[in-house]
């Protein structure tokens, strides 16, 4: 964050203008963009392309490979349900799931780091030590006693592994903070008579938002590969919901016989994940945060 | 002197935060609803409260607590509830070598291996070879591992015959070979990003700029001068990668039939076998907050701007 943010919001867009314009130049970034953009759209419309339903099941069609002449474009899996309809649902949940535990990581962690980082002092020390404890347990312990309490409720099980994995994100916005702290407008905000509450919330958080932003890009993603290990142990989306994980989970078991229930959505999780990398990286460069 | 100091201060400051690990697992775990003895078809309520007494879990949960830190203080991690006859420390004693060597040669294959190929992607930024290295590192982190070793036991195992898909003989190095390279893919990606990342900054760098105007030749720049504070980043990341891969993959443990460690934390609080998993809890935070603690010192190694202090 090299450009002066003073006051005057006009500033600000100034940053974001000059953010924009790099990425547009950027054929990796609107690559990436356009597939993450083409991945919602058939996510949230491709199962209404297709006339089957993803839990009907097909006696006819038990474990059918994939192919134009049948209704079953991608194929079927051993039950007989369709695959196009269940990888495409699976990329709805497991996209909505990505973005909403990384949505509540972002606020706690905002909120969290900053706190920390502008109050400093004893209560920075203190609130650190909390993150160092917390970082020094296993996460899928706490998953796991998540899902014993929530069960089968999977939003709420998501937002709650965002909650706990703000961690990082806190840490990020702390150092950022303390950096802007010292800052001249900062101080001028103080003359002006601006409390805490108000600087906060106007002057520190608009200025740590930009690497922010970049980790949660690469966020999404981890949050996805970690439903898909949940997936893995049993723990993640239920039957008959599918996730991206649990398609590929089973699909695993029939690597030999029948590959493309592994191939299919294995093929779009990769899609999926390389998107937001080569987004993340992409907005890295343009919004020049460095390393995180 | 100093550096003695420094490592005694800081491994007194992490007796607390053990402590404060150690205390929010117990009563968590103990929180959770159900219990070691729920079954399928539940027991009678004698036999459970004959179970209850016999492992102590009748007693208040205060007592059972300042109990269970006083058998920890002399190394003792209690009785295993669901392995009949083993006590945790035994279960962990077994199984912690076998995940350990795995993990150990793991990252230090990723760490060679990744570092290398970050050096030369960055020196080779925009070319093809730095397009190709940033393209499978990302597939490297997005193939999850249960269908990454299978596919390689698919490839190497049935159909090629060089390699055992499973089993489990230490002295045997091809069956080291899969599961290692399961393991070690992820961190090496990862390793090879940070290192290319760091490594283009440092090169962009003033002192480099001297360095290559001065005439040194390039191999003397990036080994003697660039590649130190290029590896700041990749050390920092060294202590979660090294607590989670030598504390063993459950994935990996089990689709290989490998017995190691790596099943026991997830299995352990989905049975709650409360002394298996507040062992393994303890197991990887040690691991994290040791090699915190080397990675620190390591830093200020690489970097001599940086003092230890205390």
């Amino acid at each position: 964050m090299s450009a002066p943010a003073d006051e005057r919001a006009s500033q600000a867009p100034g940053i974001w203008r000059d953010a924009l314009r790099r990425l547009r130049g950027s054929r990796a970034a609107l690559g990436a963009a356009s597939a993450i953009a083409i991945l919602v759209a058939l996510a949230i419309l491709g199962p209404h392309l297709n006339p089957n339903r993803y839990d009907a099941i097909d006696w006819s069609c038990i474990a059918m490979p994939p192919g134009l002449e049948h209704a079953h474009w991608w194929g079927t899996d051993p039950l007989g349900r369709d695959l196009f309809v269940r990888t495409l649902l699976g990329t709805r949940i497991s996209l909505a799931v990505g973005l909403l535990a990384t949505l509540v990581s972002l606020l706690v962690g905002i909120g969290y780091g900053a706190v920390a980082g502008y109050a400093g002092g004893g209560v920075d020390h203190l609130m650190m030590r909390v993150i160092e404890i917390l970082s020094g347990l296993p996460l899928i312990f706490f998953v796991i006693l998540l899902t014993v309490v929530f069960g089968r409720s999977e939003y709420l099980l998501f937002a709650a592994i965002g909650a706990i994995g703000w961690l990082t994100m806190a840490r990020i916005v702390r150092g950022q903070t303390m950096a802007i702290r010292e800052r001249e407008f900062i101080e001028a905000a103080t003359a002006a008579g601006a409390g805490p509450v108000r600087i906060l919330v106007r002057h520190v958080v608009p200025n740590v938002i930009g690497p922010v932003i970049v980790y949660a890009t690469l966020m999404v993603p981890q949050i996805i590969l970690f439903e898909s290990f949940l997936s893995f142990l049993g723990l993640g989306i239920q039957e008959p919901q599918a996730s991206l994980g649990t398609l590929i989970a089973s699909g695993a078991a029939e690597m030999e016989s029948a590959p493309w229930m592994l191939l299919i959505p294995s093929a779009v999780l990769a899609i999926l994940l390389i998107s937001f990398h080569v987004l993340g990286d992409a907005l890295r460069d343009a919004l020049d945060v460095g390393d995180l | 002197m100093p550096m003695i100091r420094y490592l005694l201060v800081r491994l007194l400051g992490a007796l607390p935060t053990l402590l404060a690990i150690v205390t929010i697992s117990f009563f968590l775990i103990r929180f959770a609803p159900g219990g070691p003895f729920d079954q399928a078809r539940a027991l009678p309520a004698d036999v459970v409260a004959n179970l209850n007494a016999a492992y102590g879990l009748d007693r208040p949960l205060w007592d059972q607590y300042t109990t269970y830190l006083r058998d920890l203080a002399h190394g003792d991690f209690g009785p295993s509830f669901r392995y009949k006859d083993f006590s945790v420390t035994e279960l962990i004693r077994e199984g912690f070598p076998v995940s350990a060597t795995l993990g150990a040669i793991a990252i230090a294959i990723a760490l060679v291996a990744g570092v290398g190929v970050g050096v030369v992607a960055a020196l080779h930024r925009g070319r093809w070879i730095d397009h190709a290295t940033i393209g499978l590192s990302v597939v490297a982190i997005a193939v999850p591992s249960f269908v990454l070793l299978p596919a390689l036991g698919l490839l190497f195992g049935i159909e090629l015959h060089w390699l055992p898909v499973a089993g489990w003989d230490p002295t045997s190095v091809r069956d080291y070979v899969l599961p290692v390279t399961t393991l070690c893919l992820p961190p090496l990606a990862y390793i090879a990003r940070l290192t290319r990342a760091s490594m283009i900054e440092v090169m962009r760098s003033a002192y480099v700029r001297t360095a290559f105007a001065k005439g040194l030749p390039l191999r003397t720049i990036v080994l003697k001068h660039a590649l130190r504070p290029a590896l700041i980043p990749v050390a920092s990341y060294l202590a979660p990668a090294v607590a989670m891969t030598m504390t063993g993959s459950l994935v990996v443990e089990t689709i290989a039939g490998l017995p190691g460690i790596g099943r026991y934390l997830v299995q352990g609080a989905l049975n709650r076998d409360y002394t298996l998993v507040l062992g393994m809890v303890i197991v990887y935070s040690t691991l994290l907050i040791a090699m915190g603690l080397v990675v620190d010192v390591l830093i200020a190694a690489l970097d001599p701007r940086i003092r230890l202090e205390a």
